[in-house]
């Protein structure tokens, strides 16, 4: 088991004709996701990498029975694709774009407020490095050989500092759940919160790494969250201590423009709600060992 | 992307929002000239620059004839205004809007911002007009009025006179009140904006609403749709380097720090930083090159990073993950021989094909010290700094 992700899940990949959609999508399949399609209006009809293309998200789905999609389609275009995913019936969406209006985003995510809770579509990102179920599925554009299989989630903002989590995770031998990336934009799908959830649920996750950043609010209610309902122990990084007040870092979200959203008050924040703080960005995989070895006392 | 309140005020008239008589001059000979084509006795002179605080900077002055209006011009042009908001080293003043003097009887606040934890357009009022909206929010909390706006549907005009109502105009003023602020809604959402504040919105003795201050920010990631937008950039209100950054597709923030930082992926570069500081050193940048760390992006984040003359030792720490390690590397020593860097270099190379990666470096020939951890890395870049610094004193 895992989250959002496994080797029973059907991937199609809207975009898929493009530069950098076709590559990762070679990527993918390299890896062993089961990609079974990709979505380029116009090219309905042909194939790529030995896989089916269709014109809209609705035909790859009645053909395919898809249920995941991942969007690399350029920004200008690419809300108009998640919302299509969501009216086709697709339940988990990953938005790798990067650049997307954040209006354009507001609507997107009142436009899945259509569906039911139960038929609603999870969408991931945008502007993220996608969900990686070590050995099973690859969505995304990770390096996925730097992620051992294991029983560790991890959920993050960030692309790379994500990697740098789970490489240090893989030289002491711990592997990985599943590994979310929410994305840098300052309105997103999932929240920090949301995958804490999934995590906490899912009967093969023992603990989380949740890897945040300075600006806006998710931190702080994934601590909450954390606090109120979780039996898993989970740590958590700050990126961002260094960062002026005011100043964008990269990420269209990470600013810090309110009260508590600094990374030295985010720190103090989930340290009160018992989160563990993992103090560098050197101790990832230090601080899950010594948080595993601690659990194992606690059971025995 | 930031705006001048006249171009501010220019869009918000456009969506019938009222605006004082105005103009631009550039010379105090225009200021002057401007005032005359307004007319009236009381004019204001207000410096245009991308900050906050200008008052209080002497970044705005009265005048009372056309005299003092040059004279005010004459004190303001091609001077740095340094305001609380600014940074030390202010913002260079450039142009000068010439208003004419309004009546005041009652100063309000609007604004209009993209709230994060609602993921809505958040309308914002307050009786308390002309003060910083952090500071009414501290001392008179009260005061302030939320209103969020449906994203399907957009503001409503119940919404706008309910505003207009809890803001204390007068019955006959509020049918007008409303049109101001709905229109204020529609230039905010169809320009994509990020921020709008009127501050203050005015109700004149005469009866009338008028934006007397405005300053508008819009969302970059938007600025494909909006090409009349994008025209009204200012490069001379942005810092010089993060302007070239931006043109060549690097994101970049200054800092005050000595270790000069080339990172792929915003938050690993925010860690590195992080972690530098943690080893009691100091960035000297924020410089995130993006996914595809090719040669020639290493090469033009080189020359931006050691542009900065507090630079003392550069640290590259690349996590390749679809790009191989041996790719960033080859693109690294090319970087080095074409600039002829000089200064320490610490390369932490990490992700696939790293051992051919560090080979490259290390047999490349060129001056630099190879590190394994993020932790090592930002280690032997801050000794490096150092021992710069100590060479140089």
């Amino acid at each position: 088991m895992s989250v959002l992700v496994n080797k029973n899940s059907k991937i199609i990949v809207q975009g898929i004709t493009g530069k950098i959609g076709s590559f990762h999508a070679e990527d993918m399949i390299r890896y062993g996701s089961p990609v079974v399609g990709g979505v380029t209006p116009g090219k309905g009809g042909t194939e790529i990498h030995g896989k089916p293309v269709f014109n809209t998200v609705k035909e790859a789905v009645d053909a395919t029975g898809a249920d995941v999609s991942i969007v690399f389609v350029p920004p200008p275009f690419a809300a108009d694709s998640i919302m299509e995913a969501a009216d086709a019936g697709i339940k988990v969406a990953v938005c790798i774009t990067d650049g997307i209006p954040t209006q354009d985003m507001m609507r997107v995510k009142r436009y899945m407020k259509r569906y039911k809770a139960e038929n609603r579509m999870r969408l991931l990102g945008p502007n993220c490095a996608g969900i990686i179920t070590p050995g099973e599925a690859l969505v995304g554009i990770m390096p996925g050989h730097i992620y051992l299989p294991g029983r560790i989630g991890i959920v993050g903002r960030s692309g790379t500092l994500g990697y740098e989590a789970a490489s240090q995770l893989k030289e002491l031998g711990i592997g990985v759940s599943t590994s979310v990336g929410i994305g840098g934009d300052p309105i997103n799908g999932c929240s920090h919160r949301d995958v804490l959830e999934l995590f906490e649920n899912d009967p093969d996750t023992d603990a989380v790494i949740m890897i945040g950043e300075i600006g806006g609010p998710q931190e702080a209610e994934a601590g909450a969250y954390a606090r109120d309902h979780m039996t898993k122990p989970v740590c958590a990084y700050i990126a961002g201590l260094s960062a002026p007040k005011g100043r964008k870092m990269g990420h269209a979200g990470a600013i810090v423009s309110a009260f508590g959203e600094s990374a030295a008050e985010k720190v103090e924040i989930l340290k009160g709600c018992g989160v563990t703080i993992v103090p560098t960005p050197a101790e990832f995989g230090s601080t899950v060992q010594k948080m595993l070895a601690g659990m194992k006392v606690a059971a025995e | 992307m930031d705006i001048h309140e006249y171009q501010a005020k220019e869009i918000l008239a456009k969506f019938g929002v009222p605006i004082p008589k105005g103009g631009l001059a550039y010379s105090p000979e225009q200021a002057a000239y401007r005032a005359r084509e307004i007319g009236g006795s009381v004019w204001v002179v207000k410096a245009q620059v991308h900050t906050g605080g200008r008052g209080k900077a002497g970044g705005v002055k009265v005048c009372k004839s056309e005299h003092e209006v040059e004279e005010a011009a004459e004190k303001m042009l091609g001077r740095k205004l340094v305001t609380h908001q600014s940074g030390p080293s202010g913002k260079m003043v450039n142009r000068l809007y010439v208003e004419g003097g309004v009546n005041i009887a009652k100063e309000l606040y609007l604004g209009f911002v993209l709230d994060r934890s609602e993921q809505r357009v958040i309308v914002i009022g307050s009786t308390e007009g002309g003060m910083d909206i952090e500071e009414v929010a501290e001392t008179k909390p009260e005061s302030i009025i939320k209103i969020s706006v449906e994203p399907a549907v957009g503001m409503q005009a119940f919404q706008a006179r309910e505003l207009a109502f809890k803001l204390g105009l007068p019955g006959s003023a509020v049918a007008d009140a409303t049109r101001v602020i709905l229109g204020a809604y529609r230039a905010f959402r169809d320009k994509d904006g990020n921020m709008l504040e009127i501050n203050p919105l005015v109700f004149t003795a005469e009866g009338n609403l008028i934006a007397l201050d405005a300053k508008m920010s819009f969302d970059d990631n938007a600025m494909f749709r909006h090409p009349d937008i994008s025209e009204l950039r200012d490069k001379s209100q942005e810092d010089p380097r993060e302007t070239q950054a931006a043109d060549r597709g690097l994101s970049y923030v200054g800092l005050d720090g000595d270790v000069g930082c080339i990172v792929n992926g915003a938050g690993l570069a925010m860690a590195t930083m992080d972690m530098i500081l943690l080893e009691g050193g100091a960035p000297a940048n924020f410089l995130d090159i993006g996914g595809g760390a090719t040669p020639e992006r290493v090469a033009k984040a080189f020359r931006l990073v050691t542009q900065d003359k507090n630079v003392k030792a550069i640290l590259v720490n690349i996590f390749a993950g679809i790009n191989r390690c041996d790719w960033v590397a080859q693109g690294v020593v090319k970087a080095v021989e074409i600039s002829g860097l000089e200064l320490p270099l610490v390369v932490r190379l990490a992700g696939t094909n790293v051992e051919e990666g560090r080979k490259i470096i290390n047999e490349s020939g060129i001056n630099v010290i190879s590190a394994t951890t993020l932790a090592e890395a930002a280690r032997l870049s801050v000794a490096a700094a150092k021992t710069g610094n100590a060479k140089a004193a």
